[in-house]
């Protein structure tokens, strides 16, 4: 069972400033897609819009989810959570005075999820070693790189079928970023999950992203059916390479 | 240790503070008792809101002085008990709390003080305009001798000790719960929180609600205890400022720190009181907060454990 994603038409913004213009996008069953774009171009804003953090001024998202439909605009955070759908914010977000077992206990708040928390903390130190070694410490004392890791394993204490990414390369050096995403990858496929990554680290996003889309200015600049078809784009050509 | 047999403990503790109370040959020793108790009552809901959440709430007196004034309208109107006149008070400030919260939950930090600050003024404002409760000439309450055989300021005495245990075992049932939990993830990182799926407005009315209950049943028997309330005592700056340094000096992270506060402060203020003078009292909180900040910012309880 997975669940996906569609979004069309959404408009969005913060007081007279309009961020988000007539965004489209799907997110398939099992798909990794990535939303690639530099600083500023509502990448984050969008990430909001699903979560209920921000209310659209136009447009539906709609999540499927085993195979039921839900209509996410209008919904609190809190239940758009109880869905089944989790988020990564941007910057990590820990409790950074809480431990990394109490962090990760915190990701599973939702009712649905504390049926499987023995289960899904198991999963979580399998693919995060690291974190079983330091369940102790205080989550604000770890490096930027195993805080990141923490961030990803409290996502996923939330038993999510879809899972948002917002940013996991910010602040984190080149070797940490592959390392990151490799472990996004490995998160995936052990737990059956559907994502979509926000991401300016275009290489190393394409490297586990199905497709993608690239965003301008808050409007879709163009839709990647492969990650081939990305790499060949003289849009983002220009984009991250200045050429 | 267990919910139960934490209760029978506080129960314990309840009957050994009254029974020593009792052995003090001086009637004074429960007037100064009850305005301890009062305080550690206060002390523990101000904390439930301002430790366990972080949000920090200036307006602790107008919900106290929300359920002295209850008792003084329900006292003109009718002659329930005053145990019954209490639960009125609370659900009074308990109301306004989820009303405050509800208007004000969504600033943040000092945004959200400053709100409390101002709210405090605007039910002073009404309460001091509304002539059937006195208006600002204030009204007067005239206690019975005793009840059941028993002196009457020991009654409010030992109602107060009983608000007392209700506020701690409260206090300490959410702290284990997982809305402590979640309290605790509001304060640390609101934002996260609610990536988790925390439902935050929420679990802030019910630490609204529940603080301002309590603040709003502490101040009921106070018409009793004083047979004389105006406005200006009611709504006394030194309320909001004893509940805000007591959970200070004590520690916010568990509810041992506001009772540790509000005892020695209380008892501190109390002693002064008698014994140098009345003006000296808030002199003390001060002095021992710029102290505090400085030497123990974790308060008192931050000496010992994590």
């Amino acid at each position: 069972m997975a669940a996906s994603l569609e979004i069309s038409g959404l408009e969005a913004g913060y007081g007279a400033v309009r961020v988000l213009h007539r965004i489209s996008l799907r997110v398939g069953e099992g798909e990794t897609v990535a939303l690639l774009g530099t600083n500023g171009n509502g990448k984050s804003t969008l990430m909001k819009c699903i979560m209920g953090m921000l209310r659209p001024t136009a447009g539906t998202i709609t999540a499927e989810i085993d195979g039921t439909r839900h209509a996410l605009a209008g919904l609190s955070t809190e239940a758009i959570v109880d869905l089944g759908i989790a988020f990564v914010p941007e910057g990590r977000r820990l409790f950074p005075r809480l431990t990394v077992t109490e962090n990760l206990l915190m990701g599973a708040f939702r009712p649905a999820a504390r049926a499987e928390m023995r289960r899904n903390l198991a999963f979580c130190f399998e693919v995060f070693p690291r974190l079983a070694e330091r369940r102790r410490q205080l989550a604000g004392s770890m490096s930027g790189g195993e805080q990141q890791m923490l961030a990803l394993a409290r996502a996923l204490m939330s038993a999510p079928r879809l899972l948002l990414i917002d940013e996991p390369s910010v602040g984190l050096a080149p070797l940490l970023v592959s390392r990151t995403i490799d472990k996004i990858q490995e998160m995936k496929t052990g737990y059956g999950l559907s994502v979509l990554m926000a991401e300016q680290n275009f290489t190393q996003a394409i490297r586990i992203a199905d497709r993608g889309y690239v965003i301008v200015h808050g409007e879709i600049a163009f839709a990647g059916d492969s990650a081939a078809a990305l790499n060949d784009n003289a849009l983002i050509r220009s984009f991250y390479l200045g050429a | 240790m267990r919910g139960p047999g934490f209760v029978a403990l506080l129960l314990l503790a309840a009957a050994l503070v009254f029974g020593a109370a009792r052995l003090v040959d001086n009637p004074y020793a429960f007037f100064a008792g009850y305005v301890v108790l009062q305080y550690v009552v206060l002390a523990t809901a101000w904390n439930i809101l301002g430790g366990y959440t972080g949000y920090v709430n200036f307006g602790t007196a107008a919900f106290f002085a929300l359920g002295a004034y209850t008792t003084v309208a329900l006292h003109k109107l009718t002659s329930l008990p005053l145990p019954a006149m209490m639960l009125a008070g609370g659900i009074v400030s308990g109301a306004v709390g989820i009303g405050t919260g509800y208007l004000t939950l969504r600033l943040r930090g000092t945004y959200f003080s400053i709100a409390t600050l101002a709210m405090a003024v605007v039910v002073q404002t009404l309460i001091t305009n509304w002539s059937f409760v006195g208006g600002s000439r204030g009204a007067y309450v005239v206690r019975p001798a005793e009840v059941m055989g028993l002196d009457y300021v020991q009654y409010l005495f030992l109602l107060m000790l009983a608000l007392a245990v209700i506020a701690i075992a409260t206090a300490r049932t959410i702290e284990r719960a997982r809305i402590g939990t979640g309290f605790a993830a509001i304060r640390d990182d609101e934002v996260a929180a609610e990536a988790n799926g925390v439902p935050t407005l929420r679990l802030k009315l019910i630490a609204t609600a529940l603080s301002g209950g309590l603040m709003g049943m502490a101040g009921a028997p106070l018409p009793y205890y004083v047979t004389y309330l105006d406005p200006a005592s009611g709504f006394s700056l030194s309320y909001a400022v004893n509940t805000i340094a007591m959970p200070l000096i004590g520690g916010t992270s568990s509810w041992v720190g506001p009772v540790i506060g509000a005892v020695l402060l209380g008892t501190l203020q109390q002693v002064a009181s008698v014994t140098i003078s009345s003006a000296l009292s808030l002199l003390i909180v001060g002095l021992l907060l710029v102290g505090f900040v400085i030497a123990a910012p974790r308060g008192i309880i931050g000496w010992f454990g994590k």
